[in-house]
């Protein structure tokens, strides 16, 4: 499992790798939000939990389609299925390294483009805290995702229309937390919900990402 | 540590390919299948690995014994040669690649980037993955696609290597190995079977 891991994130650091790739996307979304609403602090303040889950999101749909494509196409998935690794492990470990790769770089600049988005200062901590208990479930849901559509040519649609409103209630709750935060009221219900769902997502989707992988290889 | 085959059935696509197919490979032997294109070889090798269940029949001493070798390599261009082997002998738990990379003269290029091979390197690569595996069973399909005639040679006898450790090979090739095996040609097992009539089995 470990070699897996160690394999995708030197994949992902090497040339076309695609590292980076959701970062720079949710670079661009925050910066261009507050030169398309204009000098309007007050209403940028306000929005701003919002957006920047948004552009989480979007960052993270972003590199999905690689996620198991890759390997399909060049048959290494073939040979990991026959591999002793269960391929429950497998689609755990890949959605791991998407989340290192992707999700962890994103709560680690939420805050820098936060201020960019005049986030209040009580909202910062909860960015963070809604981006890091969120994202491992977007990671997940997203791998079941490439996973349903991994034989399939272009099927980078068919996944994002597929995914969209799997990723709603992680968005809802982590919004509603980030945005709960920033305006100082009590966030528990928001982040418990959050949080179950990113633990329910961990524990049942590799077993069906694996299932339907197991199909799709046939 | 036999593979058994019995009166196996497999399906492509919904549509029976093979049917009545029986056979038992013992260690220390190899097993050619011959067939013409689309007769349904590599759908039988798929099925042995374990990666499609067969329609019906059984597959005994295949689980966790076979390491398989399908048209595409699985390399990754962007890691070097010895990265590559280094991580399949992790997947599989072995130890080291130099024999790997000794049996099929891959020493110069283990440092180069795996994208920049030609073909035949690759599938000189892919096919020393079978050493690292450690599994007693090869399954191979047309391992001498794009190989030249030395790279044939260095293949041969790294089979018959295998086999004298004990090990077995099933290869669907075209070409003649000069292995002193059995061949066993698909064609008369060819399915007499309707399509399977089973909207379901393409979502389960």
């Amino acid at each position: 499992m470990i070699a897996l891991l160690m394999r995708d994130l030197r994949l992902a650091m090497r040339a076309g790798g695609g590292f980076g790739l959701g970062l720079a996307f949710f670079l661009i979304v925050t910066v261009m939000v507050p030169l398309s609403v204009g000098p309007q602090a007050a209403l940028l303040g306000s929005i701003a939990p919002g957006v920047l889950w948004l552009g989480a999101l979007l960052a993270c749909l972003l590199s999905l389609d690689r996620l198991l494509a890759l390997d399909w196409e060049d048959g290494s998935l073939d040979l990991l299925a026959t591999a002793p690794l269960p391929l429950e492990a497998a689609v755990s470990v890949k959605a791991l390294a998407h989340w290192i790769t992707t999700g962890l770089p994103l709560v680690l600049a939420a805050p820098v483009l936060g201020v960019l988005l005049n986030l209040p200062v009580p909202g910062f901590k909860w960015v963070m805290i809604s981006l890091l208990l969120g994202t491992p479930a977007l990671s997940v849901i997203g791998t079941f995702g490439a996973a349903l559509t991994v034989g399939l040519k272009r099927g980078g649609l068919l996944m994002s229309l597929l995914v969209m409103p799997l990723y709603m209630p992680t968005l809802i709750f982590g919004a509603e937390v980030a945005r709960r935060g920033a305006i100082g009221m009590d966030i528990q219900t928001p982040l418990l919900m959050l949080a179950g769902i990113s633990a329910a997502s961990i524990a049942l989707l590799p077993f069906a990402s694996a299932a339907v992988l197991r199909i799709n290889l046939r | 540590m036999s593979l058994r085959i019995s009166d196996l059935c497999i399906a492509r696509g919904g549509i029976p390919v093979l049917e009545g197919l029986s056979f038992a490979l013992e260690p220390g032997q190899a097993l050619i299948l011959r067939g013409p294109n689309g007769s349904g070889k590599t759908t039988l090798l798929r099925t042995i690995a374990g990666l499609q269940p067969p329609v019906s029949g059984t597959i005994e001493g295949a689980e966790d014994m076979i390491a398989y070798a399908g048209h595409s390599d699985g390399i990754k261009p962007t890691l070097t040669v010895s990265e590559n082997l280094d991580f399949w002998a992790q997947v599989f738990g072995t130890e080291g690649i130099a024999a790997a990379i000794e049996a099929f003269d891959l020493d110069i290029l283990r440092d180069r980037p795996a994208g920049e091979l030609s073909a035949g390197q690759k599938r000189r690569l892919g096919l020393s993955r079978m050493l690292v595996t450690g599994r007693p069973i090869w399954v191979l399909d047309e391992p001498t696609v794009s190989l030249d005639a030395k790279s044939v040679m260095m293949f041969a006898e790294a089979v018959r290597a295998h086999l004298g450790q004990g090990g077995s090979a099933l290869i669907a090739t075209h070409i003649d190995l000069g292995l002193d095996s059995a061949v066993l040609e698909v064609g008369p097992f060819k399915a007499k079977l309707p399509a399977i009539d089973d909207f379901d089995g393409a979502f389960l």
